[in-house]
């Protein structure tokens, strides 16, 4: 009797339909991943079309009344109009847009989930994109240290009417690749999601701005202490946020970013408030500055004053501090805290069940990540040579998160493409003013939509490799643990 | 007397979620050299015992005695640097790193000197994951996981090792095989194992000695073999549970 009762509460558990079937089919394979879907079968261009079709037909139904018809106010009552060019053209768009993205982005499955525009990009090596840089890296690193180093003298030499402009983008993008290094330390490797990273950023800018105006500091005097206070900001962040995880911790990191900007904002005897601090010194080099007169550096070397050049030293400071950030996260990742951090995003769990202290790991990651926060925004105020807490918005938080993400998370080659890439992009696009966020979104759908996991989502084993895996990490699923 | 001292013990011991009760005075030794095993039904709070001797939750009263030390109210960190080492409920392996480096942060507590002779050990006990060193541990299936996680807690050279379900979602001949592995790591090198487990039979056929746990408390405790011969324990968890259900 007993039997009969259990059998019928067992199916009064399941509701029927095709979502417990696919639940029952995953569990069958013991959530292991890599869980992939049935492939369709059929011609990918029938398939395709077939698509782009279903598609068309929701949206002819959808646009027949939206845009095929049209009312309007009229002598005795509601006039109707028909448009049927429009009603066909946004047709044809939307079929015409759905076989694009079908065929360039999201591939047929049949092929391993491949798309076409990803395939055209590996078919010349026959290895995966990722794998591809990955195995690379180190050249192509190499490359673009060198291509870096050489950037200014080409411009001074080759643009000399818009040498100031060229290298004060150049700057910019390697002032973001720094925050997008810094940040990814914090998100990319220990996998705490961190909204609010502008705030050491602005921690970084004003601990020099204010040491200039009321002790008369040097820039390279300031530099290590505003990373050493951005990085107690850091601790201070870290602390209450120690038991956070995923969203709760982005909201705290987000309240966090938008309560300095507002200290800095509200605080105006201190800070000056929205009239910001100018007057910010320009870095020397060895006690030279790069000014007008033959005591200064310029003159010495025997050329003719040019701005270009102040902006060409600009490039090499940052060029410089971003290098050392980049080694700094390289050496640490083979260290075992790197190591830990990592584990930590992977499984928080896991880690404590190994020992591993979480509460130092984490406080580090934030600590480590604020200080080149520091750095940059110390670096940022002496460039600009006036800061307000206009600069330090969440609008930053988010282009510096966004490049992390698009980069791919923990990868350092990935945040200096997307960096060039947005922030180039951003530049490139400036004419197109009202035109230039609509483009920005654009790309990241686009590129969300390719590579899901950022453009390099390879994450390269820190261990020595006698032999490369056959599959690589964007195929593994993510732990739970964050 | 001094060998007759248990290596880890739990007296009264008292867990809580929020104001909900989850062990009810809890007294579990384990003896230096045995393999303990605890059963219990779903829910029972088996693996809350186990997270509590890891500090995760504390006990909010009762004594937790390591290798004569109070560890009640050490945190996680500290208690699992102690030579005691937990392969947790679920596997929870390292998915985007290799099974070397899973490996190796097992031996994050070490000094590192041994880390090449712990390596060939492990590989020894578990020659699948030799093959596999380079390979994601997310791309493993569950048995190479389940090995992986018992093999990265042998890194750390523990005296005790904690194993919580390990032949959670497996097939039998796996879940033997990992058996099998426990009993000679126990036989040759007297690793002392604390077990909890589900698959009552296996468990209890491996323990020198068993805890039966009913609701937050432990309701029979014995030999292995006495365990497996009381109608009690064959009728909740080695015939399916049905007759419980039928009272």
């Amino acid at each position: 009797m007993s039997d009969i009762n259990q059998a019928g509460s067992a199916e009064e558990h399941q509701a029927p339909g095709a979502l417990v079937e696919w639940e029952q089919r995953v569990a069958g394979y013991g959530g292991e991943p890599p869980f992939v879907e049935e492939p369709e079968y059929g011609s990918p261009i029938v398939l395709a079309l077939k698509d782009a079709a279903i598609a068309a037909g929701i949206a002819a139904a959808l646009f027949l009344f939206f845009i095929g018809f049209r009312t309007d106010i009229n002598l005795g009552g509601l006039e109707l109009t028909t448009r049927w060019q429009a009603f066909g053209i946004s047709i044809v768009a939307v079929f015409v847009g759905r076989l694009a993205f079908r065929m360039l982005f999201w591939g047929s499955r049949q092929k391993g989930g491949r798309s076409l525009a990803t395939r055209a990009i590996e078919s010349r090596k026959g290895t995966p994109l990722s794998e591809h840089f990955a195995r690379h890296s180190g050249k192509v690193g190499a490359f673009a240290l060198a291509a870096a180093i050489v950037y200014p003298i080409v411009i001074l030499w080759a643009f000399p009417l818009k040498d100031k402009q060229f290298i004060d983008l150049g700057i910019l993008v390697l002032t973001y690749i720094m925050l997008g290094w810094g940040l990814n330390i914090v998100v990319g490797l220990a996998g705490l999601l961190d909204l609010g990273y502008v705030a050491f950023y602005a921690v970084g800018a004003y601990s020099f701005a204010l040491f200039a105006q009321y002790f008369d500091v040097g820039f390279w005097f300031a530099l290590p202490v505003a990373g050493l206070l951005a990085a107690c900001w850091g601790i201070i962040l870290g602390f209450p946020v120690l038991r956070l995880r995923g969203d709760y911790l982005a909201i705290v990191t987000l309240a966090f970013g938008e309560i300095i900007r507002i200290v800095l904002l509200n605080w105006y005897t201190f800070t000056g408030g929205p009239d910001g601090i100018s007057g910010i010194p320009d870095p020397t080099f060895f006690g030279l500055a790069f000014a007008r007169g033959d005591d200064n550096l310029p003159g010495l070397l025997g050329l003719k004053y040019d701005s270009a050049y102040k902006q060409a030293y600009f490039f090499y400071i940052i060029l410089l501090l971003a290098m050392i950030t980049n080694f700094v996260t390289m050496r640490l990742r083979k260290l075992p805290l790197g190591r830990a951090w990592e584990a930590l995003r992977e499984d928080e769990i896991a880690c404590r069940s190994l020992g591993i202290n979480t509460t130092n790991t984490k406080l580090t990651a934030f600590a480590i990540g604020a200080m080149f926060g520091g750095f940059a925004g110390s670096f940022f105020a002496t460039r600009q040579g006036f800061i307000s807490p206009e600069s330090f918005t969440f609008m930053e938080s988010a282009l510096i998160l966004a490049i992390v993400v698009l980069g791919g998370l923990g990868s350092q080659m990935g945040v200096v493409i997307a960096s060039i890439v947005m922030i180039g992009g951003f530049e490139l696009f400036r004419d197109l003013a009202e035109y230039r966020m609509l483009i920005f979104g654009l790309l990241m759908v686009i590129i969300m939509v390719w590579r899901p996991r950022g453009l390099i989502a390879t994450r390269d084993p820190s261990a020595i490799l006698k032999q490369r895996q056959s599959i690589s990490a964007d195929m593994v699923a993510q732990g739970e643990g964050h | 007397m001094t060998d007759k001292m248990p290596l880890l013990y739990m007296q009264g011991v008292e867990t809580y979620y929020g104001n909900i009760i989850a062990l009810r005075g809890v007294d579990v030794a384990v003896f230096e050299g045995e393999i303990v095993t605890l059963i219990g039904a779903n829910g029972a709070g088996k693996s809350t015992l186990m997270m509590t001797i890891c500090g995760n939750p504390q006990a909010r009263s009762g004594q937790i005695v390591y290798d004569g030390e109070d560890i009640t109210h050490l945190p996680t960190h500290e208690i699992m640097s102690r030579s005691i080492a937990q392969s947790p409920e679920g596997r929870r392996i390292f998915p985007r790193m290799t099974v070397m480096e899973n490996l190796q942060m097992g031996a994050m507590l070490t000094d590192g000197a041994s880390f090449d002779r712990d390596l060939e050990r492990v590989f020894d006990l578990f020659p699948r994951l030799k093959e596999r060193q380079h390979q994601r541990g997310g791309t493993l299936s569950g048995g190479e996981q389940q090995m992986l996680a018992i093999a990265r807690a042998l890194m750390s050279k523990p005296r005790l090792l904690l194993l919580d379900e390990p032949s959670l979602g497996l097939a039998p001949m796996v879940v033997k095989q990992i058996f099998q592995v426990i009993h000679d790591l126990n036989r040759d090198e007297g690793l002392t194992v604390f077990l909890v487990e589900q698959n009552a039979f296996h468990a209890l056929r491996l323990a020198h000695r068993g805890y039966v746990m009913v609701n937050g408390k432990i309701t029979m405790t014995g030999t292995g073999a006495e365990l497996l011969a009381r109608p009690e324990v064959r009728a909740a968890y080695l015939e399916g549970g049905r007759h419980e259900a039928a009272e």
